[in-house]
């Protein structure tokens, strides 16, 4: 549909995000890359020269780097596990037929509006507490110990707290895409024979692949970078610590940018790679 | 659904979705009534659910301590100005990769939101080194510019989505019609995309309201949101359950409330338009 | 006025050459039908016309001026789209007002002309709704009505009629027929349905991948054809054409026979066939015959009712002067 005149027009009109989003990606990365070749100690001595790869060795040696790759795949991938799962199963109860749709709507809607500063905080305090948590007040009213959760299920708990934030957000996805779903395909697979389950498992899950992809790619944007779940739970402690908590310890805590650099380079392979992998899946599905 | 249920089906449907959606909320719900509790209540043990004395002294103690007021103000300043910037720079991007599409479109578009893998960690220092030197640290517009560049993929990401259902013919009718691209823009395209401008606009604002990275790590006294007045709460004064549950309430109340209330803008804009 | 002249004009979409260099006029006040199948360029053609495209090469004049580079709005035309390209914000009375208020028209006028097209279009009642309340032929009117109030030099019409049930579709075609008569402007009209063209063109140019096949009056198309493939899609049912020994027999490498300028015989007859499906439709009969000998199925259309079962024995013979034939490029030979 386009002329020369508009294509000149357009390329115009996208050119503010394009360079403000270049100058946002280039401009700090090649700082950090800068940094992360030097030993560069603010509050000790400043600028102390070039070191050559020395961060980064350092950074893969130290014991905590295997570590934090681990706890952020974990969380990563145990997040979008439970709320794909339960994201579908709850976007079929609540396209159900029943009373008061709408309220149940916005109920399961409302975690996503918490900011998760309160959310890990009310999960850590009000719930989580050994002593006073509501989950302590539970195992003991069946008669059970109770948890220390932060410290004895830490990861666990962290995948908790942030799947709930997240819920929502899938379930919402998957509902409006169950609702797309054309009811004659669903009544043409009854008269040809499908079962329920078969008709979840060929008509269903196919149509909502669309749907989560989305939910998927979204969420693993969001959810490798997580960081005030962590801040306000278990500072790290406890197995939690994420590459991106334990960058922010070299950077901020121990104020060893060189080496936090060479740590923010690592993570930004990571992302990559992760990136990679969906920008596959999500080039394909958005040509659709 | 061409057939009637049953009535019994639809009992045990109701049933088991208000069964999980009050599941769901109960940690909402927990806080707000925690929050009209005094500290003793809060704690005791049974857990006391509705039967207590209703008090406002701890929103009394909060408001007292901090300065709810200004954290507010941040927050809906931050929140507000980065969503309408970035929708500012957005809307030109979005409208000419949805009707102007080139080879690169695409990969234009999935660079954008790569951008948005890029672990705000990584590039944390730069950034703070950028602050200081042009004395953004702890400024609004500072925290302004940065959430609405974080968010700007996104947006974009939405409105291409919004604007690609608009059918191309009527753009061209209208430019049949003698309309100029500014008239074309004004005239027909942004009075067609408003649902869709909305709930890019909403989304955005909760994005950036609740964005806590950024908001923690750039700011300290002045231009410091809701979410570092939160945070203030991590450290022991957060067994204090009846305070931290007000200071809670009053975070993410007025998000709450703007969320349903335009429940219906959301859910579409939460689906990044993406999914019909 | 409205003459316009394609000089050379050539589109490709990447390496792919969708028009090839292409000549053509179009006379003012004339309504031209560009018709052809699917993914013949047609719809393209018309683009490069409004503007819509650019040409790779070549020229387009409108009214003696070059307008090969000028915008889409600056060319003077105005278009009706297959989806009718209605603003759904606007209601109808704005749909119809936009192009003069680009236009900067002073109130007033703007208002007597949508009055004047509106009473046209049998569109008064409606003035006050959003599109959306509309049914399919009255969103074509206001298509319309959109189009003629800034008095264009010339309309173009993109398949307009695609979109509408049968009944309606026959009623839009003499509308746009009666809209010509009146306005005397020129029209130039896309479409892929020939009973379109026959009925409405003056002229009608019939495209293939790109190149134009024949340029003719309806009839003179429908008489002298100048190929097989303009032999076949002109005309409905179609034309009959066989190859082979028979065709040798009759003076050709092809020879198309109208299903209307055959004879049918109980009895005897040139070519002996056996009855296939019959089309009853009260006034006339189709009738598709197989095993002729001929290679292909012969379609006969014969005036009236005729009692023909399935199965049935029937002989043909062609009308021997209303025989077209065809050399072995499929060119037409007199």
């Amino acid at each position: 549909m386009a002329t020369q005149h508009s294509r000149s027009a357009a390329r115009l009109m996208m050119a503010p995000a394009v360079v403000l989003l270049l100058g946002w990606m280039l401009v700090p990365l090649t700082m950090t890359l800068w940094f992360s070749f030097k030993k560069y100690l603010p509050l000790r001595g400043g600028d102390l020269g070039w070191v050559g790869f020395d961060n980064y060795v350092r950074f893969v040696t130290s014991s905590s780097f295997w570590p934090s790759v681990w706890t952020t795949l974990t969380i990563v991938g145990g997040v979008l596990i439970i709320t794909i799962v339960l994201g579908v199963l709850l976007a079929i109860l609540l396209n159900q037929p029943m009373w008061g749709q709408g309220i149940v709507r916005i109920l399961v809607i409302a975690p996503f509006f918490v900011m998760p500063t309160v959310s890990a905080l009310v999960w850590k305090n009000m719930f989580m507490d050994p002593v006073n948590g509501l989950f302590a007040h539970l195992w003991k009213f069946f008669g059970a110990e109770p948890m220390v959760w932060l410290t004895e299920a830490s990861l666990e708990s962290i995948i908790l707290i942030v799947s709930w934030q997240w819920l929502p957000f899938a379930t919402l996805i998957l509902l409006t895409a169950i609702q797309s779903l054309d009811g004659e395909q669903l009544e043409a697979s009854e008269m040809d024979g499908a079962t329920p389950l078969a008709r979840f498992g060929y008509i269903v899950l196919p149509h909502l692949g669309r749907a989560i992809t989305i939910v998927l790619l979204i969420q693993t944007i969001f959810l490798l970078s997580i960081f005030a779940e962590i801040f306000v739970t278990t500072q790290g402690a406890f197995g939690t610590k994420t590459l991106t908590y334990l960058i922010f310890q070299r950077v901020l805590e121990s104020q060893n940018i060189g080496l936090g650099s060479a740590g923010g380079v690592y993570a930004i392979i990571l992302a990559n790679i992760v990136a990679i992998f969906l920008m596959r899946i999500v080039g394909k599905n958005l040509d659709a | 659904m061409a057939r009637a249920v049953t009535q019994k089906r639809k009992i045990i449907n109701t049933t088991a979705a208000w069964a999980v959606g009050l599941l769901i909320f109960f940690p909402i719900l927990w806080t707000i009534l925690t929050s009209f509790k005094t500290e003793a209540v809060a704690i005791a043990d049974p857990p006391v659910f509705l039967g207590f004395d209703w008090t406002l002294e701890n929103y009394a103690t909060v408001l007292e301590r901090s300065d709810y007021a200004r954290f507010l103000w941040n927050s809906i300043i931050i929140a507000g100005g980065s969503t309408v910037l970035g929708i500012i720079i957005a809307i030109p991007a979005a409208w000419s990769m949805a009707f102007v599409p080139s080879k690169r479109t695409k990969d234009i578009l999935l660079w954008m939101l790569s951008t948005k893998m890029l672990p705000a960690v990584g590039v944390l220092y730069p950034i703070y080194l950028i602050f200081i030197r042009m004395g953004l640290l702890d400024t609004k517009i500072g925290l302004m510019i940065v959430l609405m560049l974080i968010n700007l993929p996104i947006i974009v990401w939405m409105l291409y989505t919004y604007f690609k259902e608009i059918p191309g013919e009527i753009l061209e009718a209208a430019r049949m019609d003698g309309a100029s691209l500014k008239e074309e823009v004004i005239h027909i395209l942004t009075p067609m995309a408003i649902p869709g401008i909305a709930s890019t606009l909403l989304l955005n604002v909760i994005l950036a309201w609740n964005e806590a990275f950024w908001t923690l790590n750039l700011t300290a006294a002045k231009a410091a949101p809701l979410t570092a007045f939160i945070a203030s709460y991590s450290s022991p004064e957060g067994l204090f359950y009846a305070k931290l549950s007000a200071a809670s309430t009053m975070a993410i109340a007025p998000i709450l409330i703007l969320g349903w209330f335009s429940q219906k803008q959301l859910v579409s804009g939460l689906t990044f338009g993406a999914v019909k | 006025m409205g003459r316009i002249v394609l000089e050379k004009v050539q589109k490709k979409f990447g390496e792919v050459e969708v028009i090839p260099p292409l000549d053509l006029t179009i006379e003012d006040g004339e309504f031209t039908v560009f018709v052809g199948p699917s993914g013949c360029g047609k719809s393209t053609l018309l683009r490069l016309i409004a503007g819509l495209e650019d040409t790779t090469s070549g020229r387009i004049v409108i009214d003696d001026a070059d307008a090969t580079e000028v915008p889409p709005a600056k060319r003077g035309l105005a278009m009706v789209f297959q989806s009718y390209a209605l603003y759904p914000h606007m209601s109808v009375r704005k749909n119809i007002a936009f192009p003069m208020k680009m236009a900067k028209m002073p109130e007033d006028e703007q208002n007597r002309r949508i009055e004047a097209a509106a009473k046209a279009l049998n569109l008064t009642d409606y003035l006050d709704r959003k599109p959306g309340q509309l049914s399919g032929g009255q969103r074509q009117r206001v298509a319309i009505g959109r189009s003629i109030v800034r008095e264009p030099s010339a309309f173009l019409f993109d398949e307009p009629l695609s979109n509408l049930d049968a009944a309606l579709r026959v009623g839009m075609r003499l509308e746009i027929s009666e809209l010509h008569e009146r306005l005397k402007t020129t029209m130039i009209y896309v479409t892929h349905d020939q009973v379109e063209a026959m009925t409405m063109a003056d002229k009608i140019v019939v495209l293939r991948a790109g190149h134009i096949e024949q340029v003719g009056s309806p009839l003179e198309l429908y008489h002298k054809p100048r190929n097989e493939f303009v032999a076949g899609f002109i005309g409905s049912p179609k034309m009959n054409i066989i190859h082979g020994e028979e065709a040798q027999k009759l003076g050709a490498t092809g020879v198309g026979i109208r299903p209307e300028h055959i004879d049918v015989s109980k009895t005897d007859g040139m070519w002996k066939g056996r009855v296939g499906v019959a089309e009853h439709l009260g006034s006339d009969t189709f009738i598709h015959v197989h095993d002729t000998g001929l290679g292909e199925m012969i379609t006969v259309r014969i005036t009236g009712d005729i009692e023909a079962r399935h199965g049935d024995t029937i002989y043909l013979t062609p009308q021997m002067d209303q025989l077209h034939k065809f050399d072995q490029q499929g060119l037409r030979v007199e």
